[in-house]
């Protein structure tokens, strides 16, 4: 398998970052070892970046920041981003129980080293050049506000225009709250533009990583021409909690899990990590064969 | 109506109340000629979002609402006005059937959200809703959404991805509901009333942020004044589509472009950033 050689070839390349979930092990880069949240076995943590960041015994996939998730897709040095000066507002003078909105983003933002939640730009995948879209799930769950929503119809026209496939890759809590209804608005923007993408005869992969949630789900990523998810993600509408507490019902096993889609006939494919780019490599391949409709709409 | 603004939280009251007029009050008193039109073709037949065909102001329309009901006997059958997956698909193949023969859409909002349940999710309420915005961006007629009570979210969106964008007085049109929104970020769903105020959820303010085309005066309280309501409804819905029309003449191909790359540059503007 070229691709993993050549991962593998790349190892220790990633930006130290903090872990992309709470709930897993600390991963710093002095941390010799991480504990896998799933089957509970200790891996050396250069073996994990190795291995991609998945567990080397159960195969469990950890969460990635969007730069390790770039990092691991893209070709060496291909990846150039779009968009970094478009920053958020806090429009609605938005105040919760912890404090303000704009506070809020200033303190994540030194806490990530990102912006905002969305990632986008170009880069070669397997020599094709693609416009790519990654959600960082360590800014306020990746929730989707005007920024994201913005950067990712920006993502979109540039793709059109210049006629290549655009890949988004969602970890989402859903709508961001603190921006209100500009939020949710997100949603019908974000469809609005693959909904021109598709008439220019351009393709739109998404991929699904844990966790999936709400706005995201329902709106730009579930109308991708093709849907693949990572194994085990989560992925829904409503949160399992949320779902539980209203209906009173015991969940079935496996609810909501990338299987439980596939079962469901929501998703195209599963598509362990390993795999994921020559995969991906494929399909571009295969896509950039596509014979746009005489007379569609652009 | 007072002078005073009333705090957002006594909106949230108005807008949920109980004898607040509903969809089918308002195909009742603006159409005639009403024929529902049920069922997805897939799965079922939603109750909690209705649809059908009627004449309104001398044209045929397709009407599309969330349905909540009156009483909790009515409520249990409409199921509180959640939408489930086949309601949004019926609404999806209706927008395309109004494509189809030219007819204009009508959508009335009024739902507390799409429902949370283990049957919605296994049925895809996600992508069922994704499908409806999907469709409605691209729709070649002239569609105008007016909410009449409750906008909760994603499934409140699912119908509103329109060319006019009405609200009633005492509406509201939230990303999420206040109590979820407090219980995630105050972690105490009691503070409902506290996150209504910051999220800016009722008409007027919307309007203010460029959201809302127009805000419908209740001439009391739409639960005291069902039929004043009602008709004044129709009365800037009626001045909206003869709008439309006029601009996008049914029928004309280059109309129908335009009036589509006109809603696409609404929705693509909406969103507040800067770039440094």
């Amino acid at each position: 398998m070229p691709a993993m050689r050549e991962f593998l070839g790349r190892r220790g390349k990633f930006r130290p970052q903090p872990p992309a979930d709470s709930r897993e092990a600390p991963h710093i880069p002095d941390d010799l070892w991480t504990k896998c949240p799933s089957c509970g076995d200790l891996i050396y943590t250069k073996e994990l970046d190795r291995t991609n960041r998945v567990c080397p015994k159960c195969h469990h996939h950890f969460r990635l920041r969007a730069r390790q998730r770039i990092e691991s897709l893209t070709d060496p040095d291909s990846f150039v981003e779009w968009d970094v000066d478009v920053r958020p507002q806090d429009p609605l003078d938005f105040v919760d129980g912890s404090g303000g909105y704009a506070d809020k983003l200033a303190q994540t933002a030194k806490r990530t080293g990102e912006n905002e939640s969305l990632v986008t730009g170009e880069a070669l995948i397997e020599g094709r050049p693609v416009a790519l879209a990654v959600a960082d799930f360590d800014f306020l769950g990746a929730s989707m506000g005007s920024v994201f929503g913005e950067k990712l119809v920006r993502a979109i026209e540039r793709a059109a225009e210049r006629r290549i496939p655009v890949l988004t890759v969602s970890a989402s809590g859903g709508a961001r709250m603190h921006e209100g209804l500009l939020s949710l608005m997100q949603m019908a923007k974000t469809v609005a533009a693959l909904n021109r993408l598709g008439h220019a005869g351009v393709p739109h992969i998404a991929l699904l990583t844990d966790p999936c949630y709400g706005g995201v789900t329902a709106s730009y990523a579930t109308v991708a021409d093709i849907i693949i998810a990572e194994p085990k993600a989560l992925i829904g509408f409503a949160g399992p909690r949320v779902i539980e507490q209203i209906t009173k019902q015991k969940l079935p096993e496996g609810f909501q899990t990338a299987e439980f889609l596939l079962d469901h006939g929501m998703i195209d494919a599963i598509v362990p990590r390993d795999v994921l780019r020559e995969t991906l490599g494929r399909l571009f391949v295969l896509y950039s064969k596509a014979v746009p409709r005489s007379g569609a709409r652009t | 109506m007072t002078d005073a603004p009333l705090a957002a939280w006594d909106r949230v009251k108005l807008a949920r109340h109980p004898d607040r007029p509903h969809v089918l009050d308002y195909i009742r008193d603006l159409t005639r000629d009403f024929v529902e039109l049920h069922g997805d073709r897939t799965f079922g037949d939603d109750r909690a979002l209705i649809g059908g065909i009627a004449t309104f102001n001398g044209r045929t329309v397709i009407v599309l609402g969330h349905q909540k009901g009156s009483d909790t006997k009515e409520n249990i059958a409409r199921n509180f006005g959640m939408a489930r997956p086949e309601g949004y698909r019926k609404a999806e193949r209706l927008m395309r059937h109004a494509e189809k023969f030219g007819f204009p859409v009508l959508s009335f909002i009024d739902t507390p959200g799409a429902e949370p349940g283990i049957g919605s999710e296994e049925r895809g309420q996600a992508t069922a809703i994704a499908e409806s915005l999907l469709t409605m961006a691209g729709l070649a007629v002239p569609t105008i959404a007016l909410v009449i009570g409750e906008g909760g979210s994603g499934g409140a969106l699912a119908i509103g991805v329109a060319d006019r964008i009405l609200m009633l007085e005492n509406s509201i049109y939230a990303v999420a509901s206040p109590e979820a929104c407090a219980a995630i970020l105050w972690k105490d769903a009691s503070k409902a009333a506290e996150a209504a105020q910051t999220m800016r959820i009722t008409a007027n303010e919307l309007q203010a942020f460029g959201l809302v085309d127009e805000v419908i005066p209740e001439p009391a309280p739409a639960h005291e004044s069902p039929r004043g309501t009602i008709k004044a409804a129709g009365e800037v819905i009626a001045r909206h589509l003869n709008d439309l029309l006029a601009q996008y003449p049914p029928g004309d191909p280059a109309a129908a472009d335009r009036l589509i790359a006109s809603r696409y540059e609404r929705f693509r503007n909406i969103g507040a950033w800067t770039a440094v």
